[in-house]
């Protein structure tokens, strides 16, 4: 199954994922908000405008497309979309974080939808490698994506997939950078410098497109392009994003990563998103 | 039970390994730069299946998880401390936690353990592996003692699910075993010589000596070639009619191998057993010379076996 619905919806949808991310931090203030607000758009895309191939019913189904959520911890954007989609119940969500819940702060493959462990950065582009080998092997059409943010570009790990992919011509594998600036304590620019990206990855024989990761046309159709592509090289989708996007005090916060929002403030972000 | 030399234990698993590939498409053995005779063949044969990565354990580690996560057997090839400890975290994260979710069937083959690259130095002497990777929960680990054992580990491997971790060494070394059967690696050890009142319980590379000395002196040699899972009962049932046991391994000691493995389970059943422990002892090894040297400075030797069986006998 792949879902296709129109742009405006598609930005109706983006703004309900905002609304429920900053409902489930009501709920457990643990979770890194600032982190998922920046990578919504590009969760919605995946999910809701015909780019990956899934089937809640059967997550594992051999046919899907998969996605690695190396940025685990950036992504309880996707909790309300997995339920959206019916991997779970929406009630699940109500239990985020409490015991005998399935939803962490930080996800893992005990949730339906989840292909590995996340949570330790660095790790999601090698092992799209092994699945893009295997999958290439076996004639799959699938695509891999891996979700990363840019901080976690400092780790060495990325940089030996990087090498990998490239060398093996593993074009079924498009890793999509949540370029949100931010690392936990800094901007990025201030603690590794990352730019220029694009030129990095293409001087590592990688094709590389950069767009704004905010604006849903241009993350469904590079996603749509990247999806059919298959012209040797891996791709890479560095989707420029604000971390904290939608909320103000959060957006003009360099500590926004580890801030979590007291119910005043919350209250205050989810009238400001409508 | 012969004592004749062979060539490595890395040289027959892999044969084996290649044979298993022919039949199985779903076989991959992925090297970090490391190389071997058997090797060329594979890599002649099986040019889509049988990949260098590079100088790059971490991503080795990572790539094998990929395709495991796919339902492949994967192996990987590396040079133990390399693949032990510099892809460490790769094996914690999406090997040992990974597979108690979903199954993941990665054998980790670290080449050279102990001190089998003599010369080398601390950088390539293999000594917390044993300790590291016994830590991590659904990770099997394998030290064989000879290439009798590790070629019949090829079939188990692919039969068993879990991550594992083989710990070959560097040296070719004489074959012990005349066969190996599902039963024996179901057990994981083997009461190579049976004697009385001292057992040396021994692993890898010390097998060897343990049956060497156990042969002169009337001592028993058990080797526990699969330090987990092993049958506890069934070693427990064997260390039972001694009074003493000395564990040896080529690594350290008192940090979680092979001798916390065994007094754990003398712990287990408030067993009246003593045990005393060799091995390397919280020091690193700079000194160069030959292995047999290396254990003399480090009272691993013969010499300093029998010395250790007499005090042990006179308590």
């Amino acid at each position: 199954m792949s879902m296709t619905i129109d742009r405006q919806s598609l930005v109706e949808k983006a703004r309900w994922v905002r609304r429920e991310t900053l409902r489930l931090h009501g709920l457990a203030p643990e979770t890194r908000v600032a982190s998922s607000l920046s990578a919504v758009e590009l969760f919605v895309a995946l999910s809701y405008a015909g780019i990956m191939a899934f089937d809640p019913a059967k997550p594992r189904w051999e046919g899907r497309d998969r996605l690695i959520i190396s940025k685990g911890h950036g992504s309880v954007c996707y909790y309300p979309i997995l339920a959206d989609l019916g991997y779970f119940a929406k009630a699940e969500l109500e239990n985020i974080c409490q015991e005998g819940s399935f939803l962490g702060g930080i996800p893992d493959t005990i949730i339906p939808g989840y292909e590995t462990i996340n949570g330790s950065l660095g790790h999601g582009l090698g092992v799209a490698c092994g699945m893009a080998l295997a999958l290439k092997q076996k004639r799959s059409a699938a695509t891999i994506y891996v979700m990363v943010g840019d901080g976690e570009l400092n780790e060495g790990s990325v940089w030996e997939g990087v090498m990998f992919a490239a060398h093996h011509k593993l074009d079924n594998v498009v890793l999509i950078i949540d370029n949100n600036k931010i690392c936990m304590l800094d901007r990025c620019a201030q603690v590794i410098k990352l730019e220029p990206i694009e030129q990095r990855f293409t001087a590592f024989a990688w094709e590389a497109h950069r767009i704004n990761g905010h604006d849903l046309t241009q993350v469904c159709d590079t996603f749509h392009f990247c999806k059919i592509s298959r012209s040797g090289n891996p791709k890479v989708v560095i989707a420029d994003t604000i971390k904290g996007k939608g909320v103000s005090i959060l957006e003009t916060d360099n500590l926004c990563h580890i801030r979590s929002l007291n119910a005043e403030e919350l209250q205050s972000a989810i009238e400001g998103l409508s | 039970m012969s004592l004749s030399p062979t060539r490595p234990m890395r040289d027959l698993f892999i044969e084996t390994l290649c044979n298993r590939m022919a039949e199985n498409s779903d076989i991959w053995f992925l090297a970090a730069d490391l190389g071997s005779p058997a090797l060329d063949r594979m890599r002649r044969e099986f040019p889509e299946r049988c990949l260098n990565v590079g100088i790059a354990e971490q991503n080795l580690v990572n790539v094998a998880t990929g395709l495991a996560l796919e339902g492949q057997v994967v192996y990987c090839y590396a040079i133990a401390p390399f693949i032990a400890m510099r892809a460490y975290e790769q094996v914690r994260v999406n090997l040992s936690v990974s597979s108690q979710i979903r199954p993941v069937n990665v054998n980790l083959i670290g080449v050279g353990g102990g001190v089998s690259y003599q010369v080398s130095g601390p950088t390539h002497h293999c000594l917390e592996d044993l300790s590291i990777m016994r830590l991590l929960p659904n990770m099997t680990v394998f030290s064989p003692s000879d290439a009798a054992l590790a070629a019949a580990f090829v079939d188990y491997s692919i039969a068993h699910q879990s991550p594992k971790y083989l710990r070959f060494d560097g040296k070719a070394l004489p074959v012990l075993y005349d066969k190996v059967d599902r039963e024996l690696l179901a057990a994981g050890f083997c009461e190579l010589v049976p004697g009385s009142d001292v057992c040396l319980v021994a692993t890898g590379y010390m097998t060897q000596r343990a049956v060497q000395v156990a042969r002169e002196s009337g001592c028993g040699a058990v080797d526990l070639f699969m330090l987990k899972p092993f049958n506890k009962e069934k070693l427990y049932a064997v260390l039972s009619s001694y009074r003493h046991v000395i564990t040896m391994e080529e690594a350290f000691i008192n940090g979680g191998g092979l001798d916390c493995a065994v007094a754990s389970l003398l712990t287990e059943h408030r067993s009246a057993i003593t045990l005393d422990r060799i091995g390397f002892n919280d020091r690193y090894v700079f000194d160069l010379g030959s292995r047999e040297q290396l254990h003399a400075l480090n009272g691993m030797d013969n010499a300093a076996i029998r010395q250790a069986i007499i005090e042990a006998s006179r308590k």
